[in-house]
């Protein structure tokens, strides 16, 4: 697997090297970066998000594979780490789609503005050829002044051309050459900031630069913009020739596939399948396997008894580190034994959407309904995702675009949204009730999610951003792609989420071992058993659901409850509180206050729900 | 006329972008003001999707009002 070696790089180059591949998200980036970097390679997590870089060598070269973005600036995280790494890139390899190229080339041209040494893998030839585009890539060459190769990455062609070619690229033809005043600004401000690209991103108005820099520099990201997409519409015009045939058969899929005619089934037949599979196979098989047998049966024990003959089970400590909530016991198992197999369930098949194309589909067929409740199609991932895991999907909010969607996204996850924790547990007390109680549960939590959307799209000032969706081609997944992306998340999730759960699972042993437990329970017994109608016991069950959900829902199974009484008691516990991980991830993405607002506007709903429908089907 | 006025299968040409975000993004993806494109499809009360080439691109009802458009003359492949 040395490919390295291959390549003639000047042996009198000390200092490492920056290869840097960039290009739009599903361009097949990381075939490229695969094929150069061989097996060592290191993925690292970026600082302050959820994304994470793979760094590997080739030579004298690192190479650092970046998310894919449709322009360099600062609207997302991904375009955030992209810039950092273009900035400081020696030389970019940036990867485009030959059947995108109207798209994709805008990149190229924000590369090549920013003053990089570029070379262009126009990939995905073979789409391109069966489509009937026809490329004059001598001609591209020209107007670009960078060196562009034809690749296949997926079926391997064109990779090793690429790799011979790598350090002839160079400064492309900018747009500032067009236009005299232009020019002069843009090489006044390059000679202010010591780096043309810094300048490039300065013009443009990109928030860090303008932070790094102040304000006081003109602000033109709309005219460069602007002059940009014409210089790329003119290239493209003069290069690319379109015989577009007949539909093809993923083509005509992607049309069904947003007709709510069709679209709705089959996302609903979808919806069908991924419960099978997490629902079914994964909360049940896999879980049996690695929360009851390993973690339970031999993880728990053994570390139990490692403790008690050490510093011993009825201190603090012993009982911080192995008790009822052990940080070392119960969050132990509740992270690797239970949410994990879940989590990394629900990546999975987001991955394999997002491969294949339908995710963004599916945000432009949900779109109708979210904006009614001041979100828009893209909130879809972290409502889905919520399923799996709160904690984690209040993270994924950050991919919204406005404050305000925000808020509404992580109030309705910590309300409404039952974790597939939980989920396994309402499953197994549901399926004793009859059908007119299951009914009643899934419409209340229903109603009590549209209702709660909607009040506060009215109330919280400001307006919510709009759907604007690239829709790629439907094409059928790359297992390595899923996986490497299911891995990532996975790893992103125990990450991230992980330190969150043991502190959680911390504070409990505290108020637990001070009393302040006991005395919540007590305060609040007269609330379960007056309004809801419920026996007092019941409240110990309320209480654990503070700290996980699923535990709240499970200790109703051992008190004996009517129909009525169970489906008021899940319907609550449903629409209480989100569990201490959840928030605490809260306060971290938002603030203390908002996670307090949060945290008792769901009691307060619960508890309401919970009573009015006591009193009604009573 | 506005985006949110088309129908299925119609082509026209973009005039105007009347915000300044949408612009910026809509202008990275290859719609900028001048473009001619096709409409893709159209879900009722939801978004518009676009088509120019063999880019697709799903717009917001919302910022589909905010875009004006002039039809261009009907003509067949």
């Amino acid at each position: 697997m040395d490919q390295g070696s291959q390549i003639n790089i000047d042996s009198n180059i000390e200092a490492e090297k920056k290869i840097v591949l960039a290009g739009n998200p599903n361009v097949g980036k990381s075939i490229f970066f695969n094929y150069l970097t061989g097996i060592y390679v290191s993925v690292s997590n970026y600082p302050g998000t959820t994304l994470d870089i793979s760094s590997g060598r080739m030579g004298n070269y690192a190479v650092y594979d970046t998310p894919g973005v449709y322009g360099v600036g600062s609207i997302n995280d991904e375009e955030r780490v992209a810039r950092d790494f273009i900035i400081s890139a020696d030389i970019i390899i940036n990867v485009v789609d030959a059947s995108h190229l109207e798209r994709d080339l805008f990149l190229t041209q924000q590369l090549i503005d920013m003053d990089k040494r570029v070379i262009v893998a126009l990939n995905m030839m073979d789409e391109a050829e069966k489509n009937n585009i026809e490329i004059d890539i001598k001609n591209l060459e020209n107007k670009l002044g960078v060196p562009v190769v034809p690749t296949a990455a997926a079926k391997d062609r064109g990779l090793f051309e690429l790799k011979e070619k790598i350090d002839s690229a160079c400064r492309g033809n900018k747009i500032f050459s067009e236009d005299n005043k232009l020019n002069q600004l843009y090489k006044n401000v390059s000679t202010d900031t010591g780096s043309s690209p810094e300048a490039v991103m300065l013009l443009e108005e990109d928030e860090s630069m303008v932070s790094k820099y102040g304000a006081d520099y003109p602000k033109l990201r709309e005219e460069i913009y602007t002059l940009r997409r014409k210089r790329v519409d003119m290239i493209t015009a003069e290069i690319v020739s379109y015989n577009l045939t007949q539909n093809s058969f993923a083509a005509s899929i992607a049309q069904y596939m947003v007709k709510p005619a069709t679209g709705i089934p089959m996302l609903l037949a979808l919806l069908f399948l991924i419960y099978q599979f997490i629902g079914v196979f994964v909360a049940q098989y896999v879980i049996e396997f690695t929360e009851g047998w390993f973690f339970m049966g031999y993880y728990e024990p053994f570390i139990r008894s490692v403790i008690s003959s050490t510093l011993g089970l009825d201190n603090f400590i012993g009982n911080l580190l192995a008790g009822e909530f052990g940080v070392l016991t119960m969050s132990a198992t509740y992270i690797f034994g239970l949410l994990m197999p879940l989590v990394a369930g629900f990546y999975l098949m987001l991955s394999i959407l997002e491969d294949i194309g339908y995710l963004p589909r599916i945000a432009v067929l949900v779109d109708k309904f979210l904006q009614k409740i001041g979100l828009n199609g893209r909130a879809i991932i972290p409502m889905l995702l919520g399923f799996g895991c709160v904690t984690m999907a209040t993270i994924t909010t950050r991919l919204l675009g406005t404050n305000r969607e925000r808020i509404i996204a992580i109030f309705l996850l910590g309300l409404a949204i039952p974790c597939s924790a939980q989920l396994g547990v309402i499953a197994g007390l549901i399926a004793k009730l009859d059908l007119f109680y299951v009914v009643v549960y899934v419409l209340t939590i229903f109603i009590i999610y549209v209702l709660a959307g909607t009040f506060l799209n009215k109330v919280l000032p400001g307006e919510s951003s709009d759907l604007l969706i690239d829709l790629p081609p439907i094409r059928l997944p790359k297992i390595l792609n899923v996986l490497k992306k299911t891995y990532q998340q996975t790893a992103a999730f125990v990450r991230e989420a992980g330190p969150i759960f043991v502190l959680g699972a911390a504070l409990i042993t505290i108020m637990e071992t001070t009393g302040f437990l006991n005395t919540v329970i007590t305060f609040t017994s007269p609330l379960i058993t007056d309004w809801l109608g419920l026996p007092a016991e019941t409240t110990t069950a309320f209480i654990m659901g503070i700290i996980r959900r699923d535990f709240g829902a499970a200790g109703l199974t051992s008190i004996s409850l009517t129909s009525d009484q169970i489906t008021v008691s899940l319907i609550t516990l449903t629409l209480f509180v989100p569990c201490i991980a959840a928030m605490m991830v809260m306060i971290k993405e938002r603030s203390l206050k908002e996670a307090v607002y949060i945290w008792f506007g769901s009691w307060i709903t619960a508890f309401i729900t919970g009573g009015i429908v006591n009193l009604l089907i009573f | 006329m506005t985006l949110a006025d088309i129908k299925y299968g119609e082509k026209f040409i973009i005039e105007k972008i009347n915000d300044k975000n949408t612009r910026m993004q809509a202008l990275r993806f290859g719609i900028g003001e001048g473009s001619e494109i096709e409409c893709a499809g159209r879900l009722p009360g939801g978004p518009v999707i676009l088509k120019k080439n063999l880019q697709e691109i799903a717009i917001g009802r919302k910022m589909a009002e905010k875009i004006s458009i002039k039809e261009k003359e009907k003509e067949i492949f």
